[in-house]
């Protein structure tokens, strides 16, 4: 059999590790999908003008874009099943020009639907179990989790149960869907955070403390956007039994006193500024005593029943090491470099997690073609319990291939064009769709990360220059992350150019920091050669196994500020 | 204004007093938030009171008015300022058991949000009422016939039901 020939792959229908859907959350999603028709039927008929529609469009994905509508369809804390990918293809072809674009929330964005047709891709989606719920608006949005979860060496639990527990609760929360702005929460339940926690309006993280009890570390206040903050510490342990009691207290906190008066003073971020995390917490404490907390009772029932959805699949007993792929590695280079770079190890052993980079060279990051979502469909039945992530960093994951099999994935993701080794690496840019799609853009981003990728083309100088990660945004609205990035490109308008500012140093994990101005403002045909100047420099300083944010803490700012500036003497950039 | 309570239009039993107008002897009125302390010291036993609060009104300002009132109506500035929301759920909280009003050009969208909260009725300008006539809140009403969330009001929990099918 060939390993192309997918229709002779075995479909093992292994039980998934996802949350299902009861009869209960199901029609909770059918009648959130009949609403939505209805009122679409209204803002046709002129019952509801575009300025009262807005709210409830955007709270059910749908926005209007540059030149078309756009869906962004929840995928709830990153984490997919092969029907459900399907789906999205379906979707994507019947509705929409053939692909989708995955993006830094754990959403897929289709960017040319129909506004009359949207109710209909809303009822394609509950067939499966998916929807679009306050994937927008000033509401609490998709919350979203580690893309390892479950899988990861480092974890202490998994985050979903947390994630799909808030999920529910979220949906349609009769007192919190109308909040100054937009609210994100991020769960992790890992020593490194991979979910950009402190990033987020609300972080948690998942701890256990001395008695063994598990936990939360509340994280509030954190967000990019034109003033980025990382969050701080609200509460240091919180036990799980108050958890939607607190969240609530600090949402009702925030409904009431968060700023209106400005949209971009109005997330949480700023009036935690503003007041200070003292009174915050004051305020939230005070509201947290003084409620009834008998409604919340049987949570950690719930807590459980939920949490039974996320145990593992049923993983074969393999040696640690695989004799298999060890030979393969050796006969095949370009297979021993996707190892070495997109494969992360697993907590069982035998196993491995793939990152399938959707950041081929010069290629738009984040879409994937429906014919590549079939791929990756069939790919996870194949070789991982059918079951596939997208991480924050626009890339998919499957999470439990065995290492025996890596070789045969490797050949059907290279035959897809879904094999490019650069996860982590300079060329896994996460960009925003800027001035191509985006309203609010003041400046391109999709064709700076397509130069910057075929600049750095040559997969042994990536492989030589190591993890940095590369972020960009087309506004100050920071939907690239740019502040996190350990270079951070932010696409601007000057006099009727486009002007991009670079910073340095920012950081998405624990150790999370907000990049700092290397300089003035560069055109965007000079970005990939301060790009590529930038990571000489990096390279002529590091010391052995430094990555390119280790060298820059060590030497500091100025003198990479100082390296750009005598390159500009030379008459060349800046 | 028109008012919506169970679901249709229905015909206001208060009259909203201006600042300048005397306190009448016997009736239902509203009054404003500056105004409540002078109209509870001189109320007659026939009148009964209500109070007209901005949404940024602290609980505090109203505690010990709050089982003398029989309505407060709570302003929305703008339909999208969900700040009334929360305080109908703390004044619920508090104990008020009269009538809650929601006073705004709220959108029939919005009806199981503002029961959901503990309101009563929505009082909304004559012209959005002529475009969103008593069936599209109604529908609205009707809409999901079960919630997540617990300790508001709804036509049905779905942890409840959960629970019970899992007996
Ligand atoms: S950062 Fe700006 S340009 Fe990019 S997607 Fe967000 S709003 Fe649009």
């Amino acid at each position: 059999m060939s390993v192309h020939d997918l229709s002779a792959a075995a479909r093992p229908n292994a039980p998934t590790t996802t949350y299902r859907y009861d009869e209960f959350d199901a029609d909770f999603v059918r009648e959130r999908v009949a609403e939505f028709r209805e009122q679409v039927r209204r803002r046709l008929e002129g019952s509801l003008t575009e300025d009262e529609f807005r709210p409830f469009r955007l709270m059910n994905g749908l926005y209007l874009q540059l030149h078309a509508y756009m869906l962004r369809v929840a995928i709830p804390y990153g984490t997919l099943t092969a029907r459900q990918m399907r789906c999205l293809a379906d979707i994507a072809d019947r509705w929409d020009r053939g692909y989708g674009h995955f993006t830094t929330r754990q959403n897929l964005q289709y960017n040319w639907p129909k506004l009359i047709d949207t109710p209909d891709i809303l009822d394609a989606l509950a067939d499966v179990e998916m929807h679009a719920i306050q994937t927008s608006g000033n509401c609490i949005r998709n919350v979203t989790a580690d893309h390892f979860a479950g899988v990861a060496a480092d974890e202490i639990e998994d985050p979903r149960a947390t994630a799909e527990f808030l999920r529910q609760w979220s949906s349609l929360h009769p007192e919190f869907s109308f909040l100054p702005r937009k609210f994100k929460i991020a769960v992790t339940g890992a020593t490194h955070d991979r979910a950009a926690i402190l990033a987020h309006d609300i972080g948690l993280r998942i701890l256990k403390n001395d008695a063994g009890d598990i936990g939360y570390q509340v994280m509030v206040g954190g967000g990019l956007g034109r003033s980025p903050f990382i969050g701080k510490i609200i509460r240091d342990f919180l036990p799980r039994a108050d958890l939607l009691a607190y969240l609530e207290a600090i949402m009702r906190v925030y409904n009431r006193y968060g700023r209106r008066d400005n949209k971009y003073k109005a997330r949480i971020k700023i009036l935690v500024h503003e007041k200070g995390i003292e009174a915050i917490r004051d305020a939230v404490e005070k509201e947290f005593a003084s409620m009834d907390r008998s409604v919340f009772s049987h949570d950690p029932e719930e807590f459980t029943r939920i949490a039974a959805y996320f145990a593992p699949p049923p993983y074969e007993s393999l040696p640690a090491v695989s004799a298999t792929l060890r030979a393969a590695r050796n006969d095949n280079p370009a297979l021993d470099n996707f190892v070495a770079v997109n494969v992360s190890p697993h907590r069982e052993p035998g196993y491995a997690i793939v990152t399938v980079s959707l950041k081929p060279i010069g290629g738009i990051p984040g879409d994937a073609t429906s014919a590549q979502m079939r791929t990756l469909a069939d790919a996870s039945e194949r070789f991982g319990f059918g079951e596939l992530r997208v991480s924050h960093e626009q890339n998919i994951i499957l999470p439990h291939v065995k290492q025996d099999d890596l070789p045969a994935l490797w050949r059907i993701l290279d035959a897809a064009g879904l094999a490019t080794a650069n996860a982590g690496l300079i060329s896994d840019i996460i960009s925003c769709p800027g001035l191509d799609y985006c309203s609010l853009a003041t400046a391109r981003s999709i064709p700076i990360a397509q130069e910057i990728s075929k600049r750095f083309s040559d997969m042994s100088r990536q492989r030589r220059i190591g993890k940095l990660g590369v972020k960009i945004s087309g506004c100050i609205n920071a939907c690239g992350h740019h502040h996190i990035g350990a270079i951070g490109i932010l696409g601007l308008e000057k006099k009727g150019q486009e002007s991009y500012q670079i910073t340095l140093g920012g950081d998405p994990t624990f150790s999370a920091a907000i990049g700092e101005i290397v300089g003035p403002g560069v055109g965007a045909e000079q970005v990939p050669d301060v790009i590529e100047h930038l990571v000489d420099f990096y390279l002529a300083e590091r010391e052995e196994k430094e990555t390119f944010i280790d060298t820059w803490r060590r030497v500091g700012h100025a003198r990479f500020k100082d390296a750009l500036r005598r390159e500009g003497e030379d008459g060349a950039y800046i | 204004m028109a008012l919506i309570s169970d679901g249709r239009f229905v015909e206001d039993g208060w009259r909203r007093l201006a600042d300048e107008e005397d306190l009448p002897k016997s009736g239902r009125i509203i009054v404003s938030l500056a105004r409540l302390p002078h109209a509870l010291e001189k109320l007659t036993p026939e009148t009964s009171l209500g109070v007209l609060a901005p949404n940024t009104t602290e609980i505090d300002a109203l505690a010990t008015a709050l089982p003398r009132l029989g309505l407060i109506s709570i302003a929305f500035p703008a339909f999208a300022d969900g700040r009334g929301f929360s305080l109908a759920r703390l004044l619920r909280s508090a104990g008020f058991t009269g009538e809650l009003r929601a006073s705004g050009r709220l959108l029939a969208d919005q009806y199981t949000h503002a029961l959901g909260c503990g309101f009563d009725a929505i009082e909304i300008p004559d012209d959005l009422a002529a475009r969103q006539d008593e069936t599209q809140w109604r529908a609205a009403r009707d809409a999901y016939s079960r919630t997540y969330q617990r300790g508001y009001i709804s036509r049905g929990s779905i942890l409840d039901a959960r629970r019970k099918a899992a007996q």
